[in-house]
């Protein structure tokens, strides 16, 4: 049986009201592995909201949540995390203080084996070799795993954001903008990244103002307006003014 | 040509423009605040030397030293614990004598100088500690009270309880075997207090949690940012809650060993142990906003004031002037960590607040 024909993560009509706004409005969303889907919409159309709502850091109103066809609740975002589902915020919610390694592995550290882990000494070598692993994957420079991350640059802590992210999504991975803050090197490496970890089979969630960089990566792009999805488009067959045209209202696109 | 013995390292690290960066292993060492005070706790030390060779750097002084501080050590293990999760504890004074004052109670009501007695004695000031900072450590993570605020309210209310119960007189029954093995008792064969080597065990022990246990990592990365710690999947409520209780329950220890050396519950003896640990703390290199601290530097914090002190006296200056020269310390400690946590905001971008309102308003 393929994997490609039951989403790893599906939205079925999921509402969400912040006292009479309705962020999000019998919204239908799916992710299929192996697959990058762009989440596009103008401010306050409900993208982050349900970037959110799928991530287990928002109850919903109504609606079902599926991850690989059976039906989940996600009330925390440890549970999101638990399933395989992974999201880099825009804040990219790092600690500064500690270094690479030990943000690659909050809240999973590897113990050493025997008493001492269960004393709870960590087994530093083994996350460290790890995290090296994970970051030369993804093709991120990260220098001195040792120094704190709040002293490296806005790209490096971008990469191992999402390097923390990739290497534990076993399903999807959430971005929520993350070539905002980026140059332009370190935004091809990030669309890049999109790619190998779509091409590992992982459902990718790519949300985004820049129009070219979504039709770049994307192979599917879903328009939310007011709360509402007004379009999905096959990046192949659709155009900038199309997106733009339905993101903005000014036409109704279909599938 | 040299060799490429040095290059073979993790090549030219990332580092905030402008700021002094030594390469390698001794540059790291001398960029740790803890060293930088560590170098100025060397300089007073030699100085007083030289003053008074033939006194102060005698084992009978540096004996008495250590002596007076192996209580405020205790203390400022947990305070380091709490400072370094970006919040504070100024109730440990009040816990200190609190638990003084109950374990005391206990014992006179079980009469009798032996060992039973003072074993129920320390467990009942541990306990009496352990609840304080666990009423802390719930109302800081749980009620989101700023622990400012929260540990300003149980210092009134473990001192005002402490008079309540007592009717403002101290407690001067102390057993014995307290009194004479920890509060002024020597390690069995040697002339070492043997209430410093209990709090050498503590800064031992608690050494190795914090720096190289779970425990401790989740410890700076609370202080160091509190909600990607919560997104992980990190119990951060129940962590708050287990150092404030560090702290409450360190706080018990030092009363019984308080009660032991002092023979008295000293109620109104401890109304500014909470400033010169945090004092000491701080100048050890521990971080006010979080994420950062040791403590090894915290002992090195703690040396300053006592060496003063001390010094003073035996080189005939009025030691009023240890206040003053505390003060500034303290005051320089905290302006380089201010200057450093510039130089990394300015080098990343990284949001950070400068005020102490830090302190007061508590992150979501």
């Amino acid at each position: 049986m393929s994997t490609g024909d039951v989403p790893v993560l599906q939205a079925l009509g999921i509402s969400r009201s912040f006292g009479h706004v309705r962020a999000l409005d019998n919204v239908d969303f799916e992710v299929y592995p192996g697959e990058v889907v762009a989440l596009i919409g103008d401010n306050g159309a409900g993208k982050s909201t349900l970037v959110k709502a799928l991530s287990g850091s928002l109850a919903l109103d109504s609606g079902k949540i599926l991850y690989a066809g059976g039906e989940v609740t996600l009330s925390t975002p440890a549970q999101a995390s638990a399933l395989g589902i992974e999201t880099v915020y825009q804040d990219l919610a790092l600690a500064p203080h500690l270094n690479p390694v030990q943000n690659m592995f909050l809240g999973r550290e590897v113990p050493k084996p025997g008493l001492q882990g269960k004393l709870g000494f960590l087994d530093n070598k083994a996350m460290r070799d790890r995290s090296r692993l994970a970051f030369d994957d993804l093709g991120a420079t990260v220098r001195g795993l040792g120094d704190p991350v709040g002293s490296m640059s806005g790209g490096q802590r971008q990469a191992i954001a999402i390097a923390r992210a990739v290497n534990w999504a076993k399903g999807v991975v959430f971005l929520d903008e993350p070539t905002a803050a980026l140059g332009v090197v370190q935004t091809k490496n990030v669309l890049e990244t999109i790619r190998r970890v779509r091409d590992k089979g992982v459902g990718v969630v790519f949300i985004s103002h820049s129009m070219p960089h979504v039709m770049e990566v994307s192979d599917r792009i879903q328009v939310l307006r007011l709360g509402r999805s007004v379009a999905a488009y096959k990046a192949s067959n659709t155009s900038m003014e199309e997106l733009v045209g339905a993101m903005t209202g000014a036409i109704g696109g279909d599938k | 040509m040299t060799t490429d013995v040095a290059s073979t390292s993790n090549g030219a690290p990332a580092q905030a423009p402008g700021v002094f960066t030594p390469e390698g292993a001794i540059g790291k060492l001398v960029r740790v605040q803890a060293f930088q005070i560590l170098l100025v706790l060397v300089v007073i030390f030699l100085i007083f030397s030289a003053l008074a060779p033939t006194i102060f750097p005698q084992w009978s002084n540096l004996r008495l030293i250590i002596q007076n501080m192996s209580i405020l050590a205790i203390l400022g293990i947990g305070m380091t614990f709490v400072i370094v999760t970006s919040g504070i504890d100024l109730s440990i004074g009040s816990v200190l004598v609190f638990s003084g004052v109950v374990s005391a109670m206990a014992m006179r009501a079980v009469g009798g100088d032996g060992l039973p007695t003072a074993g129920l004695g320390i467990l009942v000031a541990v306990g009496c500690g352990l609840a304080w900072g666990i009423l802390n450590g719930v109302l800081v993570a749980k009620a989101k009270v700023p622990p400012l605020i929260v540990t300003l309210g149980t210092l009134g209310g473990a001192l005002g309880l402490s008079q309540v119960l007592t009717g403002g007189v101290d407690i001067r029954d102390v057993p014995s075997i307290l009194s004479d093995n920890i509060g002024y008792g020597n390690v069995p064969g040697t002339t070492l207090p043997l209430i410093s080597l209990i709090a050498f065990v503590f800064l031992v022990a608690f050494g190795i949690i914090l720096h190289r246990t779970r425990f401790g990592l989740y410890t700076f990365a609370v202080g160091s940012n509190e909600e990607a710690v919560r997104r992980v999947g990190v119990k951060v409520d129940r962590h708050l809650i287990l150092v404030y209780s560090i702290s409450g329950g360190l706080a018990g220890v030092a009363g019984i060993l308080s009660l032991s050396q002092y023979g008295t519950t000293a109620i109104a003896g401890q109304s500014q142990t909470n400033l010169n640990v945090i004092a000491a703390v701080v100048i050890g290199g521990t971080s006010l906003f979080g994420g950062v601290g040791t403590i090894f530097g915290t002992v090195v914090g703690l040396f300053i004031p006592a060496v003063l002190q001390n010094g003073f006296v035996i080189v005939g200056v009025q030691p009023f002037w240890q206040q003053v020269a505390v003060g500034f310390v303290l005051i320089i400690a905290v302006y380089i960590d201010q200057r450093r946590r510039l130089a990394a905001a300015r080098g990343t971008g990284v949001k950070r607040r400068f005020s102490l309102g830090n302190l007061v308003t508590r992150r979501k």
